[in-house]
C-alpha cells in the first residue's frame, strides 16, 4: 500500500460523500491498491483492433414509444423517502450543488 | 463601464492602459424537448404540476428499475441537429455522470460523454456572424430542490428524467450582443422545429456562459463560467459585467486578483457575480458507459425523415415574406417572431390573398389584443377565432363594408365573444353607410351653427372640414363612409353656402 492509494481512497470517499477515518482509509487504501493493480495488468493488454464494448449484451436500439403511463401515487412513492411532508421529500439543507 | 469605453471595433480599449481587451465568449444551452413523456420512463411532465405527482420507479431511482430511451426524444434531437446543420453520429451511446445532490436520485445523471448523437453545425446570426457548435448531446434533467421554505431543503422529482439537449458552442462570440443574438436565433430554430418551447421562465431553456478576456494579439486567458442566468437580458448583462470585472482585475496588476477558473453565480438584482465554486472544488464526474442502456444507431433514412418534418424556418420565411408579399422587414420580423403567428398569418393569406393588409391586422390588431391583460387569450394558440374569421374581417375592411376603425372594434369583439366578423357587423349594425341620401342628412345636421368652419372652407381651407367629421361619425355610430362624408360636406358648403 502506498500513500497514493490512501489519497485515492480519500478522494473517492469525498466524491461519494462518505466520512472515512484514518484507520478505514488505510484499510480501504490497501484493498483499493490491490484492485487497481489488477486493472493495471488488464491495461497492459494489447487491445488495438478490438472494438470497445459499452454493454454486456449484444442488444442495440431498444426504444419505446412516447406514450404516457400513469405515474405512481404521491403518497406511496413519498413513503419510500426517509422524511417527507406530504408533498415533498425533506432533506437536510443543501444549497449550491449542480444543475 | 468605469475603466473602459466601447470601441467601434471588437473589444474594449482601456482608458488607463490603452490596451485593447478582446472578450471570448462561449455558450452552453440546455433545452427541454417537447415530448409527452420523460427521456427514460413513461411519466408525463408538466411545468407547475403538483410536486412529486409525476414520478415512477425509474425516475425516482428505485432499485432494479431500468431506463428505456424515448424514440420521440431521439427524433426531436436529430431534427434539431438537422436544423443546425450538424453531423448526426451513426452510432451513439449514453454515459453516467456521477455527482451527489439531493435533486438527483440515482447519484448520477444519464448523459452523453464521448459519443454524443451529434457534432458540429452552427448558426449564422442576423448580423452575419457565424457561431459554430462543438456538439449537442442528450441527457436527463434533474429534479428541483426548494431551499427557501424553512431550515430544510424540499425535493420535487417531477422534473427528474425530462429530456434535455445540451448544445455547446465554440468560443466564437466576442460581444454580449452576439450572445444575445445567438440565443434568440437558437430559440427561434428550436421553436420552429417543434423541438422545445424554449421558455426561460418555465426553465425549458437554460444557459451557462464561459467568458475570458485577453489583450489583442495575445493568447486566450483563464475562462470563467457564469450560471444562474434567468433571461436573455440577464445573459447579456452578466457577460458585460464579467468582461468589465476581468479587465479591471488584470489591470489592477495584482496577481492575487486575476481571474481564476471558477463558476460564478449571477445576481440579477445587484447585477454582480460571486464565486460559486473554484477549480479545486470542481466536480470529478467519473463518466463511464451507462450499462443499463444499449447503443443506438441513427441511419440516414431516420435523419432524412426528420429533415422532412422540419418546417420552413423563420429566416427563410422572413426573406420570402419580403420578396413575395412585399412586407417590410419589420413586419416580416414581427410575424415570424413565433412559428404559431407565422403559420396563422399564412393560413389567413391563403384565404384572402391579401398579405399586406393581413400583416397589418396581425401586427397592429391581433398581437396588440393578445398583449392586453384584459383579454383572456395570451398566445395565438388561444385565439377564440379561426384564420378564416380574420380573413373575413380583412375582406370587410378592404371592400369598404366597414371602416378601418370599426374593424378594430369588431376585432375586439371577436376576442371577447369568438363570433364571426360578419355576425358582429350585422348584430351591431356596423355596416358602413354609403347611401348618399342618409349621409347628406347627417351632414346637414352637423353643419347647423358651424359658421366659422363654413367660412374657413369657403376661404380655401378645405382641411377645416375635418372638424365636422366627428359629429357625423357620431351621428352614424361610426358607420358613415368617411370619404363620402367629406365629399358631401365640401359639396354642400361650396355649392350651397
Amino acid at each position: 500500500m502506498t500513500q497514493s492509494d490512501i489519497d485515492i481512497v480519500k478522494k473517492t470517499a469525498k466524491l461519494a460523500r462518505l466520512e472515512l477515518g484514518e484507520a478505514e482509509a488505510a484499510k480501504f487504501g490497501e484493498q483499493f491498491g490491490r484492485i487497481l493493480e489488477a486493472f493495471q495488468k488488464l491495461a497492459k493488454l494489447d487491445v488495438s483492433g478490438v472494438e470497445p464494448m459499452t454493454g454486456a449484451t449484444e442488444l442495440s436500439d431498444v426504444l419505446r414509444d412516447d406514450r404516457a403511463k400513469p405515474s405512481l401515487e404521491r403518497e406511496r412513492v413519498l413513503a419510500n423517502g426517509p422524511k417527507q411532508d406530504g408533498e415533498y421529500y425533506v432533506v437536510p439543507k443543501t444549497v449550491g450543488g449542480d444543475a | 463601464m468605469s475603466q473602459t469605453t466601447t470601441a467601434p471595433t471588437i473589444g474594449f480599449v482601456s482608458k488607463k492602459t490603452d490596451v485593447r481587451w478582446i472578450p471570448v465568449i462561449g455558450l452552453e444551452v440546455h433545452c427541454q424537448l417537447k415530448t409527452e413523456t420523460k427521456l427514460f420512463c413513461s411519466c408525463r411532465y408538466e411545468f407547475g404540476a403538483s410536486p412529486n405527482t409525476l414520478t415512477c420507479p425509474v425516475c425516482t431511482a428505485q432499485p432494479g428499475a431500468l431506463p428505456v430511451l424515448n424514440r420521440e426524444a431521439l427524433a426531436l434531437a436529430v431534427r434539431v441537429a438537422v436544423a443546425l446543420g450538424a453531423n448526426v453520429a451513426p452510432r451513439t451511446k449514453f454515459d453516467r455522470k456521477n455527482y451527489f445532490y439531493c435533486d438527483l436520485p440515482k447519484g448520477y445523471q444519464i448523459s452523453q460523454f464521448d459519443q454524443p448523437f451529434c457534432t458540429g453545425g452552427g448558426l449564422t446570426l442576423p448580423s452575419g456572424k457565424r457561431v459554430r457548435l462543438t456538439r449537442i448531446h442528450l441527457e436527463e434533467d434533474a429534479g428541483k430542490a426548494v431551499h427557501d421554505r424553512g431550515d430544510m431543503t424540499l425535493v420535487d422529482l417531477n422534473r427528474a428524467g425530462v429530456p434535455l439537449i445540451e448544445s455547446v458552442t465554440e468560443a466564437d462570440m466576442q460581444t454580449s450582443d452576439e450572445a444575445y443574438e445567438y440565443l434568440t436565433s437558437l430559440k427561434e430554430i428550436l421553436q420552429y422545429a417543434g423541438a422545445s418551447d424554449c421558455d426561460m421562465e418555465k426553465g425549458s431553456l437554460r444557459c451557462d456562459v464561459n467568458v475570458s478576456v485577453h489583450p489583442e494579439g495575445e493568447g486566450w486567458r483563464t475562462k470563467v463560467e457564469l450560471k444562474n442566468l434567468n433571461s436573455f437580458k440577464n445573459v447579456k448583462d452578466a457577460i458585460e459585467h464579467e468582461i468589465e470585472r476581468q479587465i479591471e482585475a488584470y489591470e489592477s496588476g495584482d496577481k492575487s486578483k486575476f481571474p481564476v477558473q471558477e463558476t460564478r453565480l449571477y445576481d440579477a438584482t445587484t447585477q454582480t457575480t460571486r464565486t460559486m465554486r473554484s477549480k479545486e472544488d470542481a466536480h470529478d464526474y467519473r463518466y463511464f458507459p451507462e450499462p443499463d442502456l444499449v447503443p443506438f444507431h441513427v441511419d440516414a433514412a431516420f435523419v432524412e425523415q426528420q429533415r422532412t418534418m422540419l418546417p420552413e424556418l423563420a429566416e427563410a420565411r422572413r426573406a420570402r415574406y419580403q420578396r413575395d408579399f412585399g412586407l417590410s422587414p419589420y413586419d416580416a420580423g414581427v410575424i415570424t417572431g413565433s412559428r404559431a403567428v407565422a403559420d396563422f398569418f399564412e393560413m389567413v393569406v391563403k384565404l384572402n390573398g391579401n398579405a399586406k393588409e393581413t400583416a397589418n391586422w396581425i401586427t397592429n390588431g391581433v398581437l396588440a389584443n393578445l398583449s392586453d391583460p384584459t383579454i383572456p387569450a395570451k398566445t395565438i394558440d388561444e385565439l377564440p377565432f379561426r384564420p378564416h374569421d380574420l380573413a373575413e374581417l380583412v375582406e370587410l375592411v378592404t371592400n369598404h363594408t366597414i371602416h378601418n376603425n370599426v374593424g378594430r372594434t369588431v376585432l375586439r369583439t371577436m376576442f371577447e365573444t369568438g363570433k364571426s366578423p360578419k355576425q358582429i357587423v350585422k348584430e351591431q349594425g356596423l355596416e358602413q353607410v354609403s347611401d348618399e341620401g342618409q349621409l347628406e342628412k347627417w351632414c346637414r345636421e352637423a353643419l347647423v351653427g358651424k359658421d366659422k368652419v363654413i367660412a374657413d372652407v369657403k376661404s380655401g381651407k378645405t382641411k377645416a372640414v375635418a372638424a365636422l367629421m366627428g359629429p357625423v361619425m357620431k351621428a352614424s355610430k361610426g358607420s358613415a363612409n368617411p370619404e363620402l362624408v367629406q365629399k358631401i360636406l365640401l359639396r354642400i358648403i361650396q355649392t350651397e353656402m
